[in-house]
């Protein structure tokens, strides 16, 4: 199914990726060549197969419950969470406001 | 005294130990040759100082008789790797000046294990792409030139592509690779090197940008089949931080590695042989059976039914995986944040994400998102979900009847930069071989096999059962026994 420009700017909406016109332009011809290729998995009988989930099978395993048991993954690392953020503000990631 | 900078993994290590040289004149001359190689643009950053620093522990180690599985060694690390206090941009500007607190479960294990860091190799952008033309801070080179005078420049292949430039310049003797659709064989096939994606789970995932998680996974690059076993080792292993690791324990591949491949059987996939491909890879990929047998080994024809669906399947499943794992990059916690005079909050998120994602990035964002849109999921991801388990299944129907399956791994040698830039789909037809054990989950690994008619390298690879790395590095080492290549590309950089 061929997908329209309205379409391109509807799913770069959803990827929260700004686009002009002209790029919406182009990405359409991409995109439906790109769909176009992949559409041809429809043909592949595939009843009764169940979509795979893990390709090596692996349970999922639980830690023990124990507080920052890996010091790296635990808690109080405010500042080191914090060192890359574009706008940090008393100690918190700063955002442009959203409630007026 | 050879130069040190042509010497292997186990070279080094061995005449380190030896004390043949020191390791900080080793780390010297690699420091050197990355200095003096600026022309092919494979590392984004430089790290002599933390080659030197491991050296010096090296051979302080060497002396009081506490010597490391790899003192001595430098090595190059992908950009995708996270290290602590050093640069990690994942080769995007939306990564920009990005410094981690905390260092990736595989390079600390390499680090542990007594490597010291060249370099923050150059990859494609997100490490989406084959060619290393999608990266933000430039085309990497390829240290190989064609024949005929031309001078073009050639692809390194992608995405690990300042990788495979970087060993096959003699930039550093090894360096780590991730492969989520052929991301470590095809460069190695493209520069005449050798590489290995272990079975999914077999190096944890913790600290490497993620791109598809189903699919990602580290392994090595280096010249040769014994220096992939030794780097393996110390990178591999259980780790309780990510959820797909493999709770088993890490074999000893260096030293069970054999060539004599007598009462083994290698599957040759028919589907793999496609209509209208240069006759030389046929002609390499007939070469290597030959060795295959000269080594001892049965050969057998095997179907792998559902090959030509293994492409379309990944241009979903990678995709959407992507699109998901991408969601991150908002301008909030860290990276780039691009904000309008008088934007709110969404209008941020679109401008960070519109400056910070090159052109394929954004492609395979948008596919992954229109894939597992409402109304679209069943249609294509879930589709794609099912035709996987035909793609794995085909491969353990085949695996019955054989212990390893030799292919080749790029359907051409290495091109020119530019030459498929226009064209996405002939871009991702590149790795029509090395997806199919991506999607499996399979071990599998490329070497060099031959020179073509242009005087490039060509690789064949070596795709094993899950966990059977030993069986993949084994009949790799018989055809790098056979094929002798020691060609190398001629210094002009």
């Amino acid at each position: 199914m061929a997908i329209d420009q309205a379409t391109v700017r509807k799913i770069a909406s959803l990827a929260r990726i700004a686009i002009s016109d002209a790029e919406a332009a182009a990405m359409e011809g991409e995109l439906n060549g790109i769909l176009g290729w992949v559409e041809q998995l429809g043909e592949v009988d595939v009843t009764g197969v169940e979509p795979m989930t893990a390709v090596i099978p692996n349970k999922l395993r639980l830690r023990d419950d124990v507080i920052d048991a890996d010091p790296m993954t635990g808690g109080n690392r405010r500042d080191d969470i914090l060192a890359n953020a574009p706008a940090p503000q008393h100690g918190f990631f700063g955002v442009p406001k959203v409630i007026e | 005294m050879t130069e040190l900078t042509n010497l292997t993994v186990a070279e080094i290590r061995d005449g380190h130990r030896a004390g043949d040289f020191s390791a900080v004149e080793v780390a010297e001359a690699f420091n050197a040759n990355v200095a003096g190689a600026k022309a092919l643009n494979a590392f984004i950053v430089e790290t002599p100082e933390h080659a030197i620093a491991a050296a010096k522990q090296a051979d302080a180690d060497r002396a009081a008789g506490t010597l490391k599985p790899l003192s001595g060694v430098p090595i190059g690390m992908k950009d995708l790797f996270a290290t602590n206090g050093v640069q990690t941009t994942a080769a995007s500007h939306m990564l920009e000046g990005f410094v981690p607190r905390y260092e990736s479960t595989v390079s600390q294990k390499l680090w542990d294990a007594g490597c010291g860091m060249l370099g923050k190799l150059n990859l494609d952008q997100f490490a989406m792409g084959s060619s290393n033309e999608t990266s933000h801070f430039g085309n990497v080179i390829s240290p190989w030139k064609r024949n005929d005078g031309s001078n073009a420049a050639l692809a390194p292949g992608g995405s690990s592509g300042g990788s495979s430039s970087a060993i096959a310049a003699r930039l550093c003797p090894a360096a780590t690779g991730t492969d989520t659709g052929g991301s470590i064989r095809q460069p190695a096939a493209f520069t005449g090197i050798s590489g290995i994606k272990p079975t999914y789970g077999r190096c944890s995932r913790w600290g490497i940008v993620a791109f598809a998680s189903s699919l990602d996974q580290a392994g090595p690059m280096a010249r040769d089949v014994r220096d992939c076993a030794i780097m393996l080792e110390n990178m591999a292993g259980f780790d309780p931080k990510d959820a797909t690791s493999l709770d088993m324990p890490v074999p000893n591949w260096e030293a069970a590695l054999s060539s004599d491949l007598k009462g083994k059987t290698v599957g040759i996939p028919k589907e793999y042989r496609l209509e209208g491909i240069d006759p030389e890879i046929d002609a390499m990929w007939d070469a290597g059976i030959a060795m295959l047998k000269d080594a001892g080994a049965a050969v057998v024809e095997i179907s792998l039914p559902h090959t030509k669906y293994a492409l379309p399947t990944y241009y979903i499943i990678a995709p959407a995986e992507a699109s998901s794992n991408l969601a991150r990059y908002d301008g909030v916690r860290y990276g780039l944040r691009d904000l309008p005079q008088g934007a709110g909050l969404q209008d941020m998120y679109a401008a960070t994400r519109a400056d910070g994602f090159g052109p394929e990035v954004k492609r395979r964002i948008m596919i992954g998102t229109y894939v597992l849109s409402a109304g679209f999921y069943d249609a294509y991801y879930t589709q794609a979900q099912k035709v996987r388990t035909l793609i794995a299944r085909d491969f353990e129907a085949a695996f019955a009847s054989c212990d390893v399956i030799l292919a080749p791994t790029a359907p051409s040698a290495a091109f020119g930069l530019g030459e498929k830039m226009a064209d996405p789909l002939a871009m991702y037809l590149n790795d029509v071989f090395a997806v199919p054990a991506s999607l499996a989950g399979l071990p599998a690994m490329s070497v060099p096999a031959a020179l073509n008619r242009e005087g490039l390298p060509l690789g064949l690879q070596i795709i094993g059962k899950a966990f059977d790395e030993q069986g993949v590095l084994n009949a790799g080492l018989a055809i790098e026994e056979r094929a002798g290549f020691t060609a190398r590309a001629e210094k002009w950089w």
